[in-house]
């Protein structure tokens, strides 16, 4: 019997090694933030997140900053004041700026195969500096390559045995696309349901992508 | 002066009355955010928000709000009946693949070439917040812009021959909406389309760093 579900936080994010790549799902909601504060407590430092943003001075990003455990954030937008801001401007945080099209088509690539893949998203800015450019369809397009992670970190609001998710509203974002691109995903889930309970086509992630399923209510 | 400058909100009203029903469309954050605002429910333009909410519609009254619904702007928000959720790489792909008939972002310049900068100003600046811009410019079939006409403090002019800051897209921008005027950007340079009453054509030059043309 396929049963994903671990009965902790603790036992969810066992293994996460020193060195790993961390995709943060969430945009404003949809973040896994009970994960997110037990990757504080598990130990695991010289950690690449990967997040949409780099968040503001509280909040489970920011909690993982203090931590000192974070090596380098790559995200499309850090606030000026927030932990990130001052981190990076002291010179303690490796940044990495992506437009936030190219960061999820970076994660969708990895989590499709795509070794690359060209954009015009980028291509004559400053962040094509020293970076191959091509003209394409007579479009200056910019080469981009694929963000995998070693483990992705997602919210969801159903889940099932087979690790089966929804997820509500716009707190989809990041969720089912981070779930595919990593070698580890684990979920955190608000409601469980009986296997068959979601019907399946209003399946948003299915369980292929999912290794570990932790219930945490509201 | 005889002119009265728009104010932010009257901007947003201004670009509102050139979106037609049927157009599908994204507002950046700031002035264009309150464009939706200006369209009458019953004009049927669908607003996308690019953390995946195709048909966002207006704010939710306080006693019924889903925490789970907001904007790339992190307001809460309502959606429209017809509305639909998409994840964040099909919500790009919207922009990027140019599913868009409008995007309407803020900027801290536009060139005359069509060059728009709008998220650092400078290569060193350590507030770095790209988002969804480069993405929105390139992608959409138009692409309009919302900003005050010059700089609060300095009274430098935000129209410019060439942008003085890190560019976010380069020759995109069809048309600017100012609290002073309507300029296209067309390949003579930008020719001004509608000005606020009282301002006059020698003023509004006088204001922009760029080379006005009437036709």
């Amino acid at each position: 019997m396929i049963d994903k579900f671990v009965p902790d936080v603790t036992a969810a994010l066992a293994g996460i090694a020193d060195g790993s790549v961390i995709l943060l799902a969430g945009f404003a909601n949809g973040m896994p933030e009970t994960l997110m504060q037990g990757l504080v407590a598990q130990g695991a430092g010289d950690l690449t997140l990967v997040a949409n943003s780099g968040g503001r001075d509280d909040g489970p990003v920011a909690e993982l900053l203090k931590s000192g455990r974070v090596r380098k954030l790559v995200c499309s937008f850090v606030r000026g004041t927030s932990v990130a801001g001052r981190q990076f401007a002291a010179g303690k945080l490796a940044l990495e700026i992506v437009p936030q099209g190219t960061l999820a088509e970076r994660i969708r690539a990895a989590g499709a195969g795509v070794q690359a893949f060209y954009t015009p998203t980028g291509a004559d800015t400053i962040l094509a500096e020293g970076r191959e450019t091509r003209v394409i369809n007579g479009r200056n397009c910019l080469l981009e390559y694929p963000l995998m992670g070693d483990v992705a970190l997602v919210d969801a609001w159903e889940a099932d045995r087979w690790g089966n998710l929804t997820h509500r509203e716009s707190a989809r974002n990041f969720n089912p696309i981070m779930a595919m691109a990593a070698r580890l995903t684990i979920v955190q889930t608000r409601h469980v349901v009986p296997l068959g309970d979601i019907p399946p086509a209003n399946v948003h992630t299915p369980g292929v992508f999912v290794h570990r399923v932790v219930h945490i209510p509201a | 002066m005889t002119f009265k400058p728009l104010d932010r909100v009257g901007i947003a009203a201004r670009i509102a009355q050139d979106i037609p029903e049927g157009w599908f469309v994204n507002l950046g954050i700031g002035i264009p955010t309150g464009v939706s605002d200006h369209v009458p429910l019953d004009r049927e333009v669908i607003f996308h928000s690019e953390n995946g909410v195709i048909g966002a519609g207006p704010a939710p009254d306080p006693d019924h709000v889903n925490p789970y619904l907001v904007n790339a702007g992190t307001q809460h928000i309502t959606l429209r009946t017809g509305g639909s959720f998409v994840h964040h790489a099909d919500s790009f792909a919207i922009a990027r693949g140019g599913h868009l008939d409008l995007c309407v972002l803020g900027a801290f310049e536009v060139a005359e070439n069509g060059d728009i900068a709008n998220w650092a100003h400078s290569a060193h600046d350590p507030v770095r917040q790209v988002g969804g811009a480069m993405d929105l410019a390139i992608g959409a079939q138009r692409l309009w812009v919302a900003m005050e006409h010059i700089t609060k403090g300095k009274g430098h002019s935000r129209i410019r021959r060439l942008c003085s800051y890190p560019l976010t897209a380069k020759g995109v921008v069809r048309r600017v909406y100012t609290d002073m005027a309507v300029l296209d950007v067309t390949p003579k340079g930008f020719v001004v389309r509608d000005m606020v009453p009282g301002l006059t054509r020698d003023e509004l030059q006088a204001r922009s760093e760029a080379e006005l043309h009437w036709s």
